[in-house]
């Protein structure tokens, strides 16, 4: 028996083992290859609490380190006192913003080209910024300490509300920048104003209105913190990080801290939730590495819940002002907008450069119309910076909550039903490539038969009949719908970078001699699942049953390079690199089969999994025979190299388009004001699905983040700048209770350029759902006249609007 | 001070200050780092853990109140290397994604099976009202329970409840 034959069995034989003892602790009756509803491969480590998080993280000698935040949302820092902390006898490390300071390190460069202190050395600018750290034995003994940190602050006004901060007379909080006598952040415009003037001008109808998109959280469960350990002998740093994008990041630590990037290696291990927060580099992960440079030891920070809150990114925080025209038998005609952004003290958005307001140019939404318009002022206040896309691909929440909310409005003014209004304006299939009159090319779409769809699941008749009984005996019930369409899977790179990183992702797989494989990808899991999506792509493009791959990622050293994870660019860009490496493989294993077979490649057919004569399916070779051959002894054909493997690095060509239809039925207690979201219909067209399981529960999840949004989520501050959202006391999140069973329906439309089809889905939930929630509550409330009110609507701000008093949110 | 407490069935002893928290007790101390820490305010629930048999979340008892104790944690539901049916209703019907909210869901869940063989989905949502997931929108943690349920009863059917392929 030659030695490869003989590697070949037993391995075979191990790895069916290993298969059977996998499968008898994956308990996994359900693995089709390639697409289709698969249980999860990361399922195993974390039913059994072996998942491995951040504060899971134990290395010898490891200190732990705490941060000292403002208490103040404005000030300027007279004195720092650290001698008592010093003196503490657990104590190893206390470091200011002075000494920072000496170091060149006491600013950073945020996402969007701004500057952020690490730690404060001449003011505060919101309550929680960071102005000491402590580096202590234990973490008990690093809070203590903090307690014995003198700070001494001269107070300064705070400036909270965004146009008190344009005001000429308002305090400026950038007087860091050069030559800053303002809040001016940025302006940004885009569309045709004096196009859209003149549809404006002419059109029968013009329904205008104010709305305004809180500041919100995503507050993943887990919250952000890291582990850095630095070896000084070699010279490296490894990173253990909540970080949604590790290789970004490496590449910024390497640009900040002027080590070498290749010393550098940065490592996200399981996240426990993502949702956009853990897109920015944040002070506490350089102070880790600080910590660990200056004491020789492995460094350990763990923010708690308060700091997530009120120092990490926020989403949204828009003041939108909206206008629709349209005819007045209901053809809308155009959409015209201008928006107040607030950035907090420093701009932190997380968006490709080209776009400083996101993607909020697609507030033109899922409808033919005319011509668009929009002008933003972007301003610093005295809060956290941030404004990440909290489960949406950059600020595409707010476009969809501007448009969805004023298409209802003007069916209001219409008297017209929501869903006939969308009918006659919602984009037609042969209108794709679409481009929007702001310049955005939609992928692809078939949009009436998805709202079709969901209003079969619903039976709008009948929710309209039973809500016409309802109203004759005094109940309040609403029927809300939206419609959206997402736009995720950046790149391109010729339009999109992050701080000139360009949005392409890299992606490797090796065939093992075997027949197993690895394959080794940029982006990140928090929890969608890509072990096992991944592993569904490359089982479908090359035959090896899904639980013969394993997926690598989170680990730059052990990944090739790319963006990672947010804004649904996953499966968008990572999994057409995953496809397209496979492709890559076969077709190597495709001449290593011809010479094995001895017919030429154009006589060979492929049949998922192996290769056979055209003619003679007899005469095959699978792909695991490949494998063996290509790293086996024997010539392989003239001019191939050995092994079986490949790498590529995927740049799109456009985003892709999902789109949705969703319907929310909700109850409102007419004596108390509390909604109560009784049903919820979601329809998602995500193109080619791969694991319906996983797509159903990313959606499950965006759908419970929006009936947050829409009714209880919102980070409010007072006059002075305290941030009034610190604690999940405060800052309410739904339970159970709160959500319904969600009923959820697909349709199909393929992406045309993405390899296998698929589009992104892990945010149209959360970018949709919110103005079906809005929607149904403001239907509901139809008897008390009212057309809009402000998200959160808690019963307390619903009631005041029931009694002709609505109060703006901010 | 010294505390001993039984943890999945082993005794343990250790030297602590009077203020560390169970929550900390078990994952610095035990390096059980399965019960997880999410709130500074006792609302999430990823700490919950079982003492003496009844779900407690572990960030609102001290190590010393659970001295002479016992304490079940996520890692004591596996046994005799047979996953608890709570555990494989997780996987069968995607009760999880980031798996940060997990143990605690699932001891509260086996908490609630103990003593309510057949919940209906209103007492499901009920037991886990006083945890968060960020992830899943709780109906297919619901119907992992319900997974669990009929396996022990013996009436479940087909491999899911979920959604079809
Ligand atoms: S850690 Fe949040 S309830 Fe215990
Ligand atoms: S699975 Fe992520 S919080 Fe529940």
């Amino acid at each position: 028996m030659s030695f490869s034959k003989l590697a070949r069995e037993t391995t075979h034989s191990f790895s069916k083992l290993a298969r059977e003892t996998t499968q008898r602790f994956v308990d996994n009756d359900l693995t089709p290859m390639g697409h289709g509803r698969m249980l999860r491969k990361e399922d195993p480590r974390f039913i059994r609490g072996k998942g491995r998080f951040i504060d899971d993280l134990q290395l010898p000698g490891m200190l732990h380190l705490a941060i000292l935040r403002a208490p103040i949302a404005h000030g300027r820092i007279v004195s720092v006192d650290v001698s008592a902390a010093e003196a503490h006898p657990k104590v190893k490390l206390v470091v200011t913003g002075a000494m920072l300071a000496e170091r060149g390190l006491a600013w950073m460069p945020t996402l969007s080209n701004d500057m952020q202190a690490v730690l404060a050395t001449d003011k505060v600018r919101f309550q929680g910024q960071e102005v000491a750290f402590v580096v202590a034995e234990d973490r008990y003994a690093a809070r203590d300490a903090l307690e014995l940190i003198d700070v001494e602050y001269e107070q300064l006004p705070a400036v909270v509300n965004v146009r008190a901060a344009l005001d000429p007379s308002s305090p400026v909080i950038r007087d860091d920048l050069e030559g800053k006598t303002d809040n001016h952040c940025f302006d940004w415009e885009t569309g045709d104003k004096a196009a859209t003037d003149a549809v404006f001008a002419r059109a029968d109808v013009v329904v205008r209105q104010d709305m305004v998109y809180p500041r919100v959280h995503p507050a993943p469960l887990e919250t952000c913190g890291a582990v850095a350990d630095y070896d000084a002998v070699d010279g490296t740093l490894t990173l253990w990080s909540t970080t949604q994008a590790p290789h970004a990041h490496r590449t910024l630590y390497a640009v900040v801290a002027g080590l070498p990037e290749h010393n550098i290696r940065v490592i996200s291990p399981d996240i426990g939730g993502g949702f956009g927060n853990k897109v920015p580099i944040y002070p506490g992960y350089i102070c880790a590495i600080v910590g660990s440079l200056l004491t020789g030891k492995p460094v350990k920070w763990t923010e708690d819940r308060a700091e997530n809150l009120t120092s990490t990114a926020f989403a949204r925080d828009y003041i939108m002002h909206g206008e629709i025209a349209a005819t007045r038998d209901g053809k809308i005609l155009a959409i015209r907008t201008n928006v107040l952004a607030d950035h907090g003290a420093f701009n932190g958005v997380a968006a490709p450069t080209k776009y400083p307001a996101g993607f909020f140019g697609v507030f033109t939404g899922s409808y033919d119309i005319q011509a668009a318009y929009c002008t933003m002022t972007a301003v610093f206040t005295n809060k956290a910076p941030g404004g990440v896309a909290y489960s949406c691909s950059f600020r595409i929440t707010e476009a969809v909550y501007l448009v969805e909310r004023l298409v209802d409005c003007l069916a209001d003014e219409l008297k017209m039903d929501p869903v006939e209004l969308r009918l006659k304006n919602l984009l037609r299939p042969e209108q794709f490539p679409y481009t929007t009159k702001t310049g955005w090319v939609y992928d692809s779409g078939n949009y009436e038969p998805t709202l079709r769809e969901a209003l079969r699941i619903a039976d709008y008749a009948a929710l309209r009949r039973e809500q016409e009984d309802k109203r004759a005996r005094g109940e309040l019930m609403g029927i809300g719908v939206s419609f959206f369409t997402e736009a995720v899977g950046a790149g391109p790179r010729k339009d999109m970078d992050i701080l000139g990183l360009g949005m392409a992702d890299g992606a490797e797989l090796r065939v093992h001699p075997t027949g197993t494989a690895v394959l080794r990808v940029s982006c990140q899991t928090q929890g969608q699942g890509h072990e096992t999506t991944f592993a569904q792509i490359v089982a479908e493009e090359i035959g090896i049953p899904p639980a013969d791959i394993k997926v690598v990622h989170g680990d730059t050293d052990q990944t090739p390079f790319g963006l990672g994870t947010y804004g649904s660019r996953s499966t968008a860009v990572s999994g057409a690199a995953a496809a397209l490496v496979a492709r890559k493989v076969r077709d190597k294993a495709r001449l290593i089969a011809s010479a094995m077979l001895e017919v030429s490649v154009a006589d060979l057919q492929w049949d998922k999994g192996y290769f056979h004569v055209a003619g003679d399916p007899a005469k095959s070779v699978t792909i695991q025979d490949v494998a063996m051959r290509a790293h086996g002894a024997g010539d392989l054909p003239e001019g191939i190299e050995g092994g079986l493997e490949a790498q590529i690095c995927y740049n799109p060509e456009n985003l892709t388009n999902p789109h949705g239809a969703y319907i929310c039925v909700v109850d409102v207690d007419p004596g108390t004001a509390v909604v109560t979201v009784r049903r919820f219909i979601a329809v998602d067209d995500c193109g080619v699905r791969i694991n319906p399981m996983i797509i159903e529960g990313q959606v499950h999840g965006g759908l419970t983040d929006g009936v947050g949004m829409a009714l209880m989520e919102i980070l409010a501050f007072d006059e002075g700048g305290n941030c009034l959202g610190g604690s999940l006391m405060d800052y309410l999140i739904p339970t159970a209770l709160e959500v319904p069973d969600w009923e959820t329906g697909f349709t199909v439309t393929p992406s045309p350029h993405h390899p296998i089809g698929a589009k992104g889905v892990g945010e149209s939930a959360t970018v949709g759902s919110p103005p079906a929630v809005v929607n149904a509550v403001l239907d509901a409330l139809k008897p008390y006249g009212l057309r809009h009110v402000d998200m959160p609507l808690t019963p307390s701000r619903l009631w005041e609007a029931m009694n002709g008093n609505p109060q703006p949110p901010i | 001070m010294q505390v001993t407490m039984t943890v999945n069935g082993e005794q343990v002893t250790r030297d602590v200050e009077g203020r560390l928290l169970l929550v900390h007790f078990l994952r610095d101390h035990l390096a059980l780092t399965g019960t997880h820490w999410g709130c500074d305010t006792s609302n999430c629930g990823a700490c919950a853990v079982w003492l003496d048999g009844e779900p407690v979340k572990a960030c609102t008892v001290l190590a010393a109140m659970a001295g002479g104790h016992e304490v079940r944690t996520v890692e004591g539901l596996e046994q005799f290397g047979e996953l608890d049916s709570i555990q494989r209703g997780f996987m069968h019907c995607h009760g999880l994604q980031c798996g940060f909210c997990t143990p605690g869901m699932l001891m509260t869940a086996r908490a609630l099976l103990d003593r309510n063989p057949s919940p209906s989905e209103p007492e499901i949502r009920e037991a886990i009202s006083g945890q968060i997931c960020r992830c899943t929108g709780y109906a297919s943690i619901v119907r992992s329970v319900q997974w669990a349920a009929a396996e022990e009863a013996g009436t479940r059917t087909s491999a899911d409840v979920g959604s079809p392929p």
